[in-house]
């Protein structure tokens, strides 16, 4: 029997398969499924501040207009008890979340005001999330912002948060940092309880007919689990913080190979949006049969056992590896 | 002073500028210590926001502080010195009613007028809401002739006529004021023909539509469209110069313009303007087609509802008429007898018709029976044949002024019915499907020659949005503050039924063309036609320059499946039933969580609503399946 228990930012979890933010969380039925389909932990969907004000405002507009401008009628909608736009409904999801499972629920937020961040991972902390995940998505279009503007902004959000609740709290992060690992350094330094690697930012797609930008949103793929790979070997004992692997997860071969790497958990939905929540279990067994037939006898045992500071050619992760890459590719090419 | 408005946007309040003004009238009137009065405003607000949530809460209070960092002190002068003055309410150039009598109405002395400064007999000029020039936005749409295509979209989706199209010989040009803007005609073959686009700035509501329907793009920049809004002050004087030579230029002839297309349709005045309906109306862009393709012979039955208040408005009416003097004559009698009414128009117009046909075989050899035979014998569909006739009764009417005697006079009083009357039933969902349901039923059963235009709002709307029987499954209104839990009647089908009824289902934001084609079905039909018009609302709680991708969704869903129902095509040996959409390929809940009134119940109780959408979503596809059916029978 192998022990497949792990810590994720001292919270102790009984294996390391985590259900990341997605839709699979926007109800309590889905919740319960992901804890049933044998999630160690779940991350709640994103309560994004900047929406929650949209939709407030645009909720408080359509509902006003034409008011009290006409003769014959005052106004347009009924007026219904526990109709509120705000972050009201994701907190009762938390707090119904935390009667409901038994497993730790993380909180993830994404905020856009200095003011919104603090204050809702207060409100979220007061709803009985055991963790706060910072979803810091962040495209910095204007070119007077300097990579160093940047990355103190992160820092600035993990900061004010951090002195604020009494929980756990994790950042989630792109990798278009400089220097990746000073800015995981950094961030560690600041308090981070765990980093989450990687978050994908959607890039819009182009819509010719109409010439118009449009929203494209892909399941991750198993391809895409090479950048936090190289990276969680990097971090792998750099860090205070613990290590979540996010991206990429199909089978238990990215599971196994995270875990190799580094992380403390691994996190999916993608995978979970294709196959359902029954997957867990699958990645589960997948995962103790592959531990088991290698002779691991903890998920402790195997965790970083090839990380940068583990493997017997630590270039592999560093500049050696491109240049074997390419080699590589080199010698595939036909030759004239 | 303070900028209201402005400080209403940036706090996130929209256009309203209560706490606003409360806020200023408390920080200056000095009838409580500021301090304490603030504290009571905030108070105030906590309290009547707190059930709306926090973020209402936090924009108010940001309202608060905001007005007292823009509240400025004006010196008041010791004389005038602005130049800037007040337009008069109306031009010089108006006629003299509206000089008279509509305009001191507008300026709220009506009172002051004696009863005969009103007509005698009851009946109202048309054609007065053009001299109002409101100037409600401040934003209008700027056109692009470079990049502009000539479709005619956008002119078709304006709810308030405010975007017109004619072309011109290029020698027009000659006069035209500087700022004129103009292009070649999209056609082959007339190369000395102009085309151009004209904006009524001072009548424009702001709503968008316009750029929202606009398919063309500047090939250097995507944003930028053949039709944009842009700041109304920086234009206005250009193009209040440019609107009168525009009414210079006279109206394309009715004979060259190519009624089967939109682009053509859009050459024909409408005869519905500038009314007082909601920015972005749903409802008005059908009422102003039918004007444009019958307005000049047009008759209408109106129900109450929002269409007979904007319709009839007093003291001014959109209904318009053309240079002619000829244009829809409209009247509104009660929500639950409209159908009736409508059917009693027919009649009136049938039996003056009757009476005329008599009259004139009685006279025609005073006539000449030439021209009478032609008169009596006409066909009169095509929109040629009725020019044709309006000339043939133009030529009887004059033969009959040069005649003394009460046979002549009679002839002459009902002479005009001879052209043939297009007879509307207009009206809401208030009225077809529930309050007037009766009287409908038995108008289209009555087989006779009237066309129905219901413009589903799905709501009372006039009233505030209370529930219908054309309310669906689903959606929050009031009186059904729970979420509707039953369905939305087919009043498609019920008509269907008879066999006898012209029915189309239309959408102009999801297809313009088929809107296009069932108006002209329906009023070609020789009995009872019934259009039913998906009318988007304030009462969806959308943004209502969405209006027409929501109802494109409607359609795609399979919501609202646009259908045309012409017994006319059993002669031919063809299916008379014809589903005009596809099958659907979006769900039922991408259109309906766009809008409040679905999302509301979602928000307030989630579990509820979700059973409501099921439903909903199961009936769309069991109509779907009768639809698919039904259209692919036999002839």
């Amino acid at each position: 029997m192998v022990d497949l228990s792990t810590r994720y930012m001292g919270l102790p979890l009984e294996h390391p398969l985590v259900a990341s933010a997605g839709p699979l969380t926007k109800e309590l039925d889905g919740i319960k499924r992901l804890e049933d389909g044998g999630a160690a932990a779940i991350v709640m969907f994103s309560l994004f501040e900047e929406q929650i004000r949209h939709e407030a405002a645009a909720a408080e507009h359509l509902s006003e207009v034409g008011s009290e401008s006409f003769a014959e009628s005052l106004s347009y909608f009924p007026s219904i008890g526990g109709f509120q736009v705000g972050p009201e409904r994701y907190l009762e999801l938390v707090r119904r979340a935390r009667e409901s499972v038994g497993v730790p629920i993380i909180a993830s937020l994404n905020g856009s005001s200095d003011d919104g961040w603090v204050e809702y991972a207060r409100l979220l902390c007061q709803a009985g999330a055991a963790a706060i995940e910072l979803n810091v998505y962040f495209v910095p279009a204007d070119p007077s912002l300097t990579g160093a503007n940047v990355e103190q902004r992160y820092l600035d959000i993990l900061g004010a948060v951090r002195s604020e609740v009494p929980v756990p709290v994790a950042i989630k992060l792109g990798p278009f940092f400089s220097s990746f690992a000073n800015m995981a350094k950094r961030l560690d330094d600041a308090g981070a309880d765990g980093l989450v690697l990687f978050n994908r930012f959607y890039q819009p797609d182009f819509d010719l007919e109409r010439r118009e930008v449009v929203p494209a949103l892909e399941l991750s793929t198993p391809r895409e689990a090479r950048l936090p790979l190289l990276w969680l070997g990097v971090l792998h004992g750099q860090l205070r913080a613990s290590l979540a692997a996010s991206t990429g997860v199909e089978s238990p071969v990215e599971v196994v190979k995270y875990l190799l790497a580094g992380a403390d958990v691994v996190m999916t939905t993608s995978s979970l949006l294709r196959h359902g929540a029954g997957h867990l279990a699958e990645l589960r067994a997948g995962l103790e049969t592959w531990l088991s037939a290698h002779d691991y006898a903890s998920v402790a045992q195997a965790r970083g056992s090839m990380s940068h500071r583990k493997v017997s050619d630590p270039t592999a992760f560093e500049r050696g590896n491109y240049v074997r890459a390419l080699e590589s590719y080199d010698s595939r090419r036909p030759s004239r | 002073m303070i900028d209201a408005g402005e400080v209403a946007r940036r706090a996130g309040l929209g256009g309203r500028t209560n706490t606003i003004m409360q806020t200023c009238f408390f920080a200056i009137s000095g009838v409580l210590p500021r301090e304490a009065a603030l504290a009571k405003i905030r108070g105030a607000i906590e309290k009547s926001y707190a059930v709306k949530g926090r973020e209402v809460v936090r924009k108010n209070f940001e309202a608060v502080d905001l007005t007292l960092s823009s509240l400025a002190r004006v010196p008041v002068p010791e004389a005038v010195t602005s130049r800037r003055y007040r337009l008069p309410l109306v031009g010089d150039h108006a006629p003299p009613f509206v000089r008279e009598v509509t305009a001191r109405m507008m300026a709220g002395r009506g009172d002051e007028l004696p009863v005969s400064a009103f007509p005698v007999d009851g009946t109202y000029p048309s054609g007065t809401a053009r001299w109002e020039k409101r100037g409600i936005s401040r934003v209008v749409p700027v056109w692009e002739p470079d990049v502009c295509i000539q479709c005619g979209n956008c002119s078709l989706v304006c709810p308030h006529a405010v975007i017109r199209a004619k072309f011109y010989p290029d020698k027009r040009l000659e006069g035209a004021p500087a700022p004129w803007k103009s292009a070649p005609i999209d056609a082959r073959g007339f190369p000395e023909i102009r085309y151009s686009l004209q904006v009524y700035v001072d009548d424009c509501t702001g709503c968008a539509l316009c750029v929202e329907v606009c398919p063309a793009r500047d090939k250097q920049d995507s944003s930028r469209r053949a039709i944009n809004m842009a700041a109304k002050d920086p234009v206005v004087a250009a193009e209040r110069e440019n609107i009168q030579f525009f009414e210079s230029l006279p109206w394309n002839d009715r004979s060259r313009v190519d009624f089967s297309t939109v682009r053509g349709a859009q050459f024909l005045e409408p005869l519905f303007e500038f009314s007082g309906a909601c920015a972005g109306c749903g409802e008005t862009p059908y009422l102003k087609l039918a004007s444009q393709l019958f307005g000049d012979r047009m008759v209408t039955a109106n129900a109450t509802g929002c269409s007979s208040i904007y319709g009839g408005n007093l003291p001014t009416t959109p209904w318009a008429k053309n240079a002619a003097g000829r244009g829809p004559a409209w009247s509104n009698s009660l929500f639950e007898d409209n159908a009736e009414f409508g059917l009693g128009l027919r009649l009136a117009a049938d039996a003056h018709l009757e009476q005329a046909r008599g009259l004139a075989l009685e006279l025609q050899d005073l006539i000449g029976r030439e021209l009478v035979a032609e008169i009596l014998g006409a066909k009169q569909r095509l929109e040629s044949e009725l020019r044709a006739q309006r000339a043939r009764v133009d030529e009887l009417k004059k033969r009959l002024t040069a005649r003394a005697g009460p046979r002549p006079l009679a002839l002459l009083s009902v002479a005009d019915h001879l052209v043939r009357r297009s007879v509307w039933i207009v009206g809401g969902d208030g009225w077809a499907y529930d309050i007037g349901a009766g009287g409908l039923d038995h108008v289209l059963a009555s087989g006779r020659d009237v066309n129905v235009l219901v413009l589903d709002t799905e709501v009372y709307s006039n009233t505030g949005g209370q529930a219908s029987k054309a309310t669906p499954l689903a959606a929050v209104a009031k009186f059904s503050a729970g979420g509707k839990s039953t369905g939305k009647k087919d009043l498609a089908l019920q008509a269907i039924s008879y066999g006898d009824v012209y029915v189309a289902r239309v959408a102009f934001g999801a297809n313009p063309q088929q809107t296009l084609l069932a108006l002209r079905e329906a009023e070609a039909y020789p009995g009872p036609s019934l259009v039913i018009a998906y009318s988007h609302c304030i009462a969806h709680g959308i943004n209502m320059q969405h209006g027409l991708s929501q109802q494109s969704l409607a359609v795609s869903s399979g919501y609202w499946p646009l259908l045309r129902y012409n017994p006319a095509a059993r002669a031919s040996g063809e299916n008379p039933f014809s589903l005009d959409s596809g099958a659907p390929r979006t769900r039922f809940r991408e259109y309906a969580y766009n809008e409040l009134r679905y999302r509301m119940l979602q928000q307030a109780s989630p579990t509820h609503a979700e059973e409501l959408m099921k439903r909903a979503e199961e009936a769309v596809t069991r109509r779907w399946a009768t639809y698919a059916e039904m259209a692919g029978r036999g002839g």
